[in-house]
């Protein structure tokens, strides 16, 4: 019996296992998932708890409700990867060889990172909204703030689903609006970047609708330490900006286990070629999603994109063919601006994003860098689309590789 | 994309003025190109400048975070030696592209 193990049944684990077992001979391939949750996190619903939109339940649901039949899933800690030796450990120490691996970890906030950061005021004034935890102590906290110095920072390159924090600024200035108190919330949004967004196309698009919201951007502040005692956030360059509250994307790096197992880059990253999704070092490893290192956005509809790379390049390496699937680096976001109004943004390794309709040309119904109604129904439809379509590996109606067709350049 | 010249030697450079082609790069280079950033290079600039070339022709992505752990300086000294935007300033003056941060 050959083995194909799958590390992480988050976005990509689940729609590799799903894939992988529709077409591999039960008799001959036998697929392992490991995962240490039992719990699969919607995590694009998580920027909409501290506005009361969503609560905890709405973005979690049992793991194995997605895992196919067919399939050993083992809930527990990954510790390492002895790749020389082709085989995994798990924490408890039992041994998985394998013949193929996929490495679908993720990457996480780690606000150990940054000096001052995970301090007295952690999660009572400064929140993160990437775990739910966090983004359920915003909501608490946001119920009776009267009103003040909101910041909102970016500490550093990369992070996943890189709009995340504009609409998370976006809706805050809806959110005060619809209580009435907007004039006494000064809002700041405060990024390493040198403006709104680093695509030039979409900087500009998102920094009008900034400056049309009255929110302040402070561009090219890179976060050095939080001085909890002031109240400020400091740079390397010794800018302070004081907060009242703050909402930080801290530091994303990979999971320990990646540098555990040697695999890493100065972030955890693990470097793997961009086209064909095999690392750059284990010919019979492949990673996909946000734990690899390729020039793309850390989202869920890249992993989705780029599941049906590795899924094509597997199957080709099993049967000792040359990878033929090429990744263009695909992403496509919906960015909510609040007020029931959405923008989306399409683009890949070498488009940056491009205004006209998506995903039909001329007709839409969404429209690429605008700021529609429609385009936030996308985002409301894409929860639905995420447990019930993506997640099983079903086909979507949106192809793999970016189109031009529909994009006005 | 235009020509400039630096140091006594015609090189490509793009828009921004960051050269075409690392290998038309010299130390001389560096210190006319410093020099319009307001830069006088030093021997710790020249350590960073080569470790950024060197980082560059492996294929790395480079970021304000790895020069910090290069060795050679931390991420306050590399502000302090290229004051503004380190990594895109000091990418200019070792010849190498503008940093690209990938979202
Ligand atoms: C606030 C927020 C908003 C977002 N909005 C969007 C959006 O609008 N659109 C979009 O496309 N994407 C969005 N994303 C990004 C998207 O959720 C992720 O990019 C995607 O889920 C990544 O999938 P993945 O499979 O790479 O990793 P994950 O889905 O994160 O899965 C990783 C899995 O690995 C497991 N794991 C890791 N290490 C270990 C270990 N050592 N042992 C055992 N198990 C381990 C984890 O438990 C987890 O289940 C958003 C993310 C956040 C946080």
């Amino acid at each position: 019996m050959k083995k194909i193990v799958i590390l992480g049944a988050g976005t990509g684990g689940t729609i590799m296992a799903n894939k992988l077992r529709k077409v591999l001979s039960r008799s001959e391939w036998d697929i392992t998932v490991v995962d240490k949750d039992k719990t699969h996190y919607y995590q694009p619903g998580f920027l909409f708890i501290p506005f009361g939109i969503y609560n905890r339940n709405d973005v979690i649901k049992p793991k194995s409700d997605f895992l196919p039949p067919g399939v050993n899933v083992l809930y527990t800690g990954i510790d390492r990867i002895e790749p020389n030796d082709q085989q995994v450990l798990l924490e408890g120490g039992q041994v998985l060889p394998y013949d193929f691996l996929v490495v679908a970890t993720g990457t996480n906030i780690n606000p150990d990172e940054t000096p001052g950061l995970k301090d007295q005021l952690w999660h009572k004034e400064i929140f993160d909204f990437y775990t739910v935890d966090g983004a359920v102590a915003l909501r608490e906290f946001f119920r009776d703030w009267e009103g003040g110095r909101l910041v909102v920072n970016i500490a550093e390159l990369p992070f996943k689903c890189p709009v995340a924090p504009l609409e998370f600024s976006f809706l805050a200035d809806a959110y005060f609006s619809e209580l009435g108190i907007r004039d006494k919330v000064d809002i700041s949004f405060v990024t390493p970047l040198p403006g709104a967004f680093t695509k030039p196309k979409a900087s500009q698009m998102l920094g009008e609708l900034l400056e049309e919201k009255n929110i302040r951007v402070i561009p090219d502040f890179y976060l050095e330490s939080v001085d909890n005692e002031k109240k400020v956030i400091r740079s390397y360059d010794e800018q302070e900006v004081p907060f009242d509250v703050l909402t930080i994307v801290p530091v994303n790096t990979g999971d320990p286990m990646v540098e555990r197992s040697g695999m890493g880059d100065d972030l955890n990253f693990i470097p793997t070629d961009k086209y064909t999704l095999q690392s750059k070092h284990h010919e019979n490893i492949f990673v996909l999603g946000d734990a690899s290192d390729i020039p793309t956005s850390k989202a869920g509809s890249v992993v989705h994109f780029a599941s049906e790379v590795v899924y094509e390049n597997l199957v080709s390496a099993i049967e000792n063919r040359p990878l033929k699937a090429q990744f263009d680096g695909h992403s496509n976001c919906y960015i909510e601006t609040g007020h029931g109004k959405g923008s989306i943004i399409d683009f890949n390794y070498d488009t940056e994003p491009l205004p006209g309709t998506f995903p039909l040309p001329g007709v839409g119904p969404f429209g690429l860098l605008q700021n529609t109604k429609m385009n936030h129904y996308g985002k409301v439809l894409f929860r639905w689309i995420y447990w019930h379509i993506l997640l099983k590996g079903k086909e979507m109606p949106i192809e793999s590789q970016m189109t031009m067709a529909g994009k006005k350049s | 994309m235009s020509q400039k010249t630096l140091a006594g030697k015609t090189v490509e450079v793009t828009d921004e003025g960051y050269l075409q082609d690392h290998n038309q790069w010299n130390e001389d280079i560096a210190k006319a190109l410093a020099e319009e950033e307001g830069i006088e290079l030093g021997e710790d600039h020249f350590k960073i400048l080569h470790y950024l070339r060197e980082k560059y022709e492996e294929g790395a992505n480079l970021t304000i975070r790895k020069v910090g752990k290069s060795g050679f300086t931390d991420i306050k000294g590399f502000y302090k030696l290229f004051p503004g935007g380190p990594l895109k300033k000091a990418s200019k003056i070792a010849g190498i592209p503008k940093p690209t941060s990938c979202v």
